[in-house]
């Protein structure tokens, strides 16, 4: 592989690692497996798309969309979730409900066309990275990946929050015991994690656009980064992405037809010897 | 505790199994019956009632008796479909030849899933399944020379003597008849009762010496084998595919009709494919927006009637008898 595939394989590595984030923030705390997530990816890149397009700031849409997306998520935990708490599988197929409502509203309001977020000039055109002229603004996505990832672990590892939140993955009754109002820390992971696949849907919108079946692809790599890396757990997340973006670089160098296949390999391979993930751990 | 389920079944099955053949002799005769007061537009509403029948009770198999709902087989399904279609178009090959191939290929593509599956449970499995369907689903969009892509592909596969609507199904009919039959009998077997042992607790069914990976990845293959069947005769019925039939969707309205009908009820499969095929109908006769509704739906049957309407009416009825 050439300097410039790496470069791409590691950017959509770092777009892929937002979004997976919050999925597995949502997965690890909560047990809600939110398939609504790529749904919500989706949504949040038409309205980031939106405000970016009517203000003319980039950054205000990315504000745009994760407020909107932590709305829906409000919505969608408050409004949804409470009534069927405790059940996965029914978590699971009324957040499919969700997505499919999702969808098909933003059918309605933007239509079936496909649409790119417009990028701020300064990080329009390309530099030399390595001896390879290579665009900026997917350099910009890599180092919003590594910012989101030194952020999150920060938060898990160096705040009173971040470590409320392990102990919830742990233990949710030990921690609401000690006094802890657990639920508002379930409701800010939930919102946080919905607001993360908001401002991946704005950061991919950029340069993979927006379309009407991208939040299923979007979720099909997110299910693989978080069945590769394991439940919960963030370097997994982090690892994941690693390996689904590369190989998913490679499957198109090699296999541009096939790329789908190229992830479905190796995660075969992993899944027969460690069925919970790289870093999963049995609960 | 542990053993009495596994005594008591086959002693129920053979005191109810009198009244059950009357009972299905009267369904059969009163489906048969069926298409000769209807318009061919019902008729072929009816044909898919019974085929996604079909497609929703092979997923009961897995998660009404082994505890294991996949959200992979429609896809399963599809796979059969675009073989069908594939080798009828392509090929030259025969409808009686095409179907065998479909419905192969069905099953080894559900093996493939089975291997990776069983070795997951719950949430796990929802999502591998979910992953594996999905790269289906890719690989029939990307594929372009072979699947056609986004505007699928398009051949005659039904045979000529099934071309009337009516013929079509009664042939479908039939062969639900057989399927439903087929599916009964696996799961009041010996190996149901031991899939429905590891549905209840695989510890114990493992400690007792099961070896539960290797039944679940049969019980996976043999539903498998019947989505194939299904998706064939989906390929008739359509004479087309396209990405649309491997979707998410397809698995999701598959699950959707299994638990409408009621999870573990087999025959509840028809009553839901009837509920959700019949409500598409309506609501697209007053709007395009029928994934909108089908997304409601599902949020509203998950939360006021997750045991589904079959289930729903069961209990009101054991309530009664009781």
């Amino acid at each position: 592989m050439s300097i410039f595939q790496i470069l791409s394989g590691l950017t959509f590595a770092a777009l892929l690692f937002v979004v997976a984030s919050g999925f597995t923030l949502i997965f690890g705390l909560l047990r809600i497996v939110n398939l609504a997530h790529g749904a919500l990816y989706l949504f949040g890149g038409y309205v980031g798309f939106t405000v970016a397009t009517k203000t003319g700031s980039f950054v205000l849409g990315g504000v745009g969309a994760m407020a909107a997306i932590a709305a829906i998520g409000l919505v969608l935990d408050q409004g949804l979730l409470r009534f069927v708490r405790g059940n996965e599988l029914r978590q699971v197929l009324l957040t499919l409900g969700v997505a499919f409502f999702l969808n098909d509203l933003s059918l309605v309001i933007w239509g079936g066309d496909s649409f790119t977020v417009p990028i701020p000039a300064i990080l329009r055109g390309g530099t030399k990275v390595f001896g390879t002229y290579y665009p900026i603004y997917r350099l910009f996505v890599l180092g919003m990946g590594i910012f989101v990832f030194a952020g999150l672990w920060l938060l898990l590892n160096r705040t009173r929050l971040g470590a409320l939140i392990r102990a919830g993955v742990d233990d949710a009754e030990m921690v609401e015991a000690s006094g802890v109002n657990i639920q508002r820390v379930f409701l800010f992971t939930f919102l946080f994690g919905s607001a993360l696949a908001g401002l991946g849907g704005l950061m991919g919108g950029a340069f993979l656009s927006l379309y009407p079946s991208a939040d299923a692809e979007i979720l099909t790599f997110s299910l693989a980064v978080v069945i590769i890396g394991g439940r919960g757990s963030l370097v997994g997340v982090a690892i994941g992405s690693l390996l689904v973006g590369l190989l998913n670089t490679l499957g198109q160098v090699m296999f541009p037809e096939l790329a789908y296949f190229v992830i479905f390999g190796p995660m075969a391979i992993l899944l027969a010897f460690r069925p919970l993930g790289l870093f999963g751990r049995a609960t | 505790m542990t053993m009495t389920p596994i005594v008591s079944e086959p002693s129920r099955i053979a005191g109810m199994s009198g009244r059950a053949a009357i009972v299905a002799g009267l369904v059969m005769v009163v489906a048969a019956c069926l298409p000769l007061p209807l318009s061919n537009y019902q008729v072929g509403l009816a044909t898919e009632v019974l085929i996604f029948g079909m497609l929703a009770m092979s997923i009961d198999i897995l998660a009404g008796f082994a505890g294991r709902t996949s959200l992979g087989h429609g896809a399963i399904f599809g796979v059969s479909t675009y073989v069908v279609v594939y080798s009828t178009a392509k090929l030259g090959l025969s409808p009686a030849a095409a179907f065998a191939c479909g419905v192969l290929a069905a099953t080894a593509v559900a093996s493939v899933f089975a291997l990776l599956a069983v070795r997951t449970s719950g949430v796990y499995f929802l999502l591998l399944t979910l992953a594996l369907g999905m790269i289906v689903w890719g690989v029939c969009v990307r594929w372009t020379p072979v699947t056609g892509g986004e505007n699928g592909m398009r051949a005659d596969v039904r045979p000529a003597m099934l071309l009337s609507h009516n013929a079509f199904y009664w042939a479908v009919l039939a062969g639900a008849a057989i399927v439903s039959f087929a599916m009964w009998r696996f799961v009041h077997s010996p190996f149901g009762l031991t899939l429905r042992g590891i549905r209840d607790s695989e510890s114990r069914m493992r400690s007792l010496g099961y070896n539960v990976p290797l039944h679940l990845f049969i019980g996976f293959t043999v539903s498998g084998f019947f989505a194939g069947v299904a998706g064939a005769l989906y390929a008739m019925f359509n004479n087309f595919v396209s990405p649309s039939t491997v979707a998410l969707a397809q698995s999701v309205e598959g699950v959707l009709m299994m638990i409408a009908g009621g999870v573990g009820t087999l025959f509840g499969a028809f009553v839901g494919a009837a509920a959700i095929i019949a409500l598409e109908n309506v609501v697209s006769a007053y709007t395009e927006r029928w994934q909108m509704v089908l997304g409601i739906t599902f949020v509203l049957i998950m939360i006021f009637a997750p045991e589904g309407i079959t289930g729903k009416l069961r209990g009101m009825l054991s309530r009664k008898v009781r």
